[in-house]
């Protein structure tokens, strides 16, 4: 397929719907893997315009994005094992220490 | 062929991004996130990119939903509480929407530029993808490459500092 235009609007497609998952849902763990979802469409961006353009630079960024994506799920689910310790929940609308 | 191929796997991707954000178990949620990873695995090969493909499947499916998984095992929450459920559904239905429709604007009526890079197909398949990728990680992204590390090193140890009991 060396069509441009279908790739990026599957990935257009992907990046809402995980918008949609992050603004929607409660649970912590869900929000997480709508980041997820949201970080692998913009990867299919990079990939099919790297592709497009006869340039590998946006493999690598997807590469560089792939690490701090791991190092962000490391961080992300500590911080959340850290949070259930403590408040025995895993609901956002229990996050409101710091509301005033 | 191929279209229809693409059509299947646009299709397996889209419900199942879907399914991630519907299902009310966490467990539903990360197995549909983990085909929507292969899909897009599969999307990487169709792109001529089968590093690229090998490590999302590593990296993503492997590593990262096997975190995920774990900590919804471990913390074993069943389903949402359906206290205050959802006034917001439709405001980010709302945006989500926009998004969708910014998104597909952006990338579609914008002018992409011509093609204008050295590695056309026929030389990636010639001489193999991952030998291009290794070529410019070590040659021009070679700092990056080792900022990365530092990086890492300070995930894991952020990592066990937050995860411990009594800081």
């Amino acid at each position: 397929m060396e069509n441009l235009n279908s790739y990026l609007i599957v990935s257009a497609i992907l990046f809402a719907i995980g918008t949609i998952g992050v603004l929607t849902r409660k649970n912590v763990i869900v929000m997480f893997m709508c980041i997820e979802l949201m970080l692998n469409a913009v990867n299919l961006t990079f990939v099919a315009f790297s592709r497009h353009l006869g340039n590998l630079d946006g493999q690598v960024f997807v590469f560089f994005i792939m690490t701090v994506a791991a190092a962000e799920a490391a961080v992300g689910l500590a911080l959340i094992i850290a949070f259930f310790n403590n408040k025995e929940s895993i609901d956002v609308e229990d996050v409101n220490l710091m509301k005033w | 062929m191929e279209t229809l191929f693409f059509l299947i796997i646009t299709l397996v991707a889209i419900v199942s991004a879907i399914m991630v954000i519907t299902c009310k178990n966490p467990i539903n949620s990360a197995l549909a996130l983990i085909m929507t990873f292969f899909c897009l695995a599969t999307y990487y090969v169709m792109l001529d990119a089968p590093f690229m493909a090998a490590v999302q499947v590593m990296v993503y499916a492997g590593a990262i939903m096997v975190l995920i998984v774990f900590t919804i095992m471990l913390l074993n929450v069943r389903v949402d509480s359906t206290k205050k459920h959802s006034h917001k559904v439709l405001f980010g239905m709302i945006i989500g929407f926009f998004t969708l429709v910014n998104t597909v604007f952006v990338l579609v009526k914008s002018r992409a530029a011509l093609p204008t890079g050295p590695y056309s197909g026929d030389m990636i398949k010639q001489i193999g993808h991952t030998e291009l990728v290794g070529r410019e990680i070590f040659t021009n992204f070679l700092l990056p490459f080792e900022v990365t590390s530092i990086l890492l090193l300070v995930a894991i140890i952020g990592a066990v500092i937050l995860a411990k009991k009594k800081i």
